[in-house]
C-alpha cells in the first residue's frame, strides 16, 4: 500500500524542511537506516528513507535508489547545504522528534512495508 | 562507451557524484536494472573506498550491450590483507567516518555479491586497484 507524504507528516508530526509543495507525493514503501552500505542493498525504488543521518551523502544515497523522500528522526536536522542539494533535486525532506522505531511503527501499523 | 572520474579522498561533498552519473548512463543506454543496479552498488561502494581510505584516484565504467566493467584505481594506502577486508564487517574507518554512516565494514562484500567476476590488487603505501564485471541478462 502507498501512502501520501501528507499523510506521513501528520502521523509523524512532522516539520516539512522543502518539498511543501510536493506532499501530494505516495510513496510505495519505507526504509529505516542507519548504514549507507545497508541502504543501498536493499532500499527500493519509490521507497521512504527514514534516518538519523544528516550529511550531504544521505541526499547522493536517496538520488541512487530512487527514495522519493527522506524524514529525518530523532530531532535531527540537516544543514543548509543539504536541504539545498535536496531541493534542487525536488527531494521531500521532513523531520519529526520521534526515534526511528516508533517512525516506522506508525507507518507500518498504517500499511507501509518493506516492499 | 567509457566514462571516467576522478576521485579525491575526503571530498564528502562531491562523493558519489561519479557513481550517480554511472548510473544515469548506464539507465540511458537501456541495461537491464538488475544489471545496473550490481553496477552501481559496485561503483558507489568502490567510489566511497576510495574518498574514506585512499588519497585520490578515478572511476571508468566501461559499458557495452553486454557488460558493464567498473574499475576503481587509487594512491593510498594500499590494503594489507585482502582477505580480511573482504569479510563484513571488518573496517578500519575511524568514528567520524562511522557517524556518517559509512564503516559497517559492509563496502568489499556487497561488491563480491554483485560483481559476475572481481580483481582486488593492493600494494601497501602504493593504492589499490579493483575491477569489477558485471553481464547484462
Ligand atoms: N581503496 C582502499 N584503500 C585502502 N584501504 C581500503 C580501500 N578499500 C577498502 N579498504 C580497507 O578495507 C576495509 C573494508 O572495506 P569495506 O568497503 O568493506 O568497509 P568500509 O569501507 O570500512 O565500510 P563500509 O563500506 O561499510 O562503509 C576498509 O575499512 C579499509 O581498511
Ligand atoms: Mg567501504
Amino acid at each position: 500500500m502507498t501512502i501520501k507524504l501528507q499523510a506521513v507528516k501528520e502521523m509523524l508530526n512532522a516539520d516539512v524542511l522543502c518539498g511543501d509543495n510536493l506532499l501530494d507525493t505516495e510513496v510505495t514503501c519505507g526504509f529505516g537506516c542507519d548504514l549507507i552500505s545497508d541502504s543501498l542493498c536493499f532500499a527500493r525504488p519509490g521507497c521512504l528513507l527514514l534516518t538519523g543521518l544528516t550529511n550531504v551523502q544521505i541526499i547522493r544515497l536517496a538520488e541512487m535508489v530512487e527514495a522519493r523522500a527522506i524524514v529525518f528522526v530523532r530531532g535531527k536536522r540537516p544543514g543548509e547545504d543539504v536541504i539545498g542539494l535536496a531541493r534542487e533535486k525536488n527531494l521531500p525532506l521532513l523531520a519529526t522528534d520521534m526515534f526511528l522505531f516508533e517512525s516506522c511503527g506508525i507507518l507500518y501499523q498504517a500499511g507501509l512495508r518493506s516492499f | 562507451m567509457q566514462l571516467k572520474f576522478q576521485v579525491q579522498g575526503m571530498d564528502f561533498s562531491r562523493a558519489g557524484q561519479a557513481a550517480t552519473k554511472i548510473k544515469k548512463a548506464l539507465q540511458l543506454a537501456g541495461m537491464d536494472p538488475a544489471t545496473t543496479r550490481k553496477a552501481i552498488i559496485i561503483a558507489y561502494e568502490a567510489e566511497m573506498n576510495i574518498v574514506i581510505h585512499a588519497c585520490h584516484g578515478s572511476l571508468t565504467a566501461n559499458i557495452t550491450p553486454r557488460k558493464v566493467e567498473i574499475i576503481a584505481d587509487d594512491e593510498g594506502p594500499g590494503i594489507p590483507d585482502i582477505s580480511l577486508a573482504m569479510q563484513e564487517g571488518y573496517s578500519t574507518a575511524p568514528p567520524h567516518i562511522r557517524e556518517m554512516g559509512f564503516g559497517a565494514g559492509m563496502g568489499l562484500p556487497n561488491i563480491k555479491k554483485s560483481a559476475d567476476e572481481l580483481d582486488i590488487r593492493s600494494e601497501v603505501n602504493k593504492g589499490t586497484r579493483l575491477w569489477a564485471v558485471v553481464f547484462n541478462n
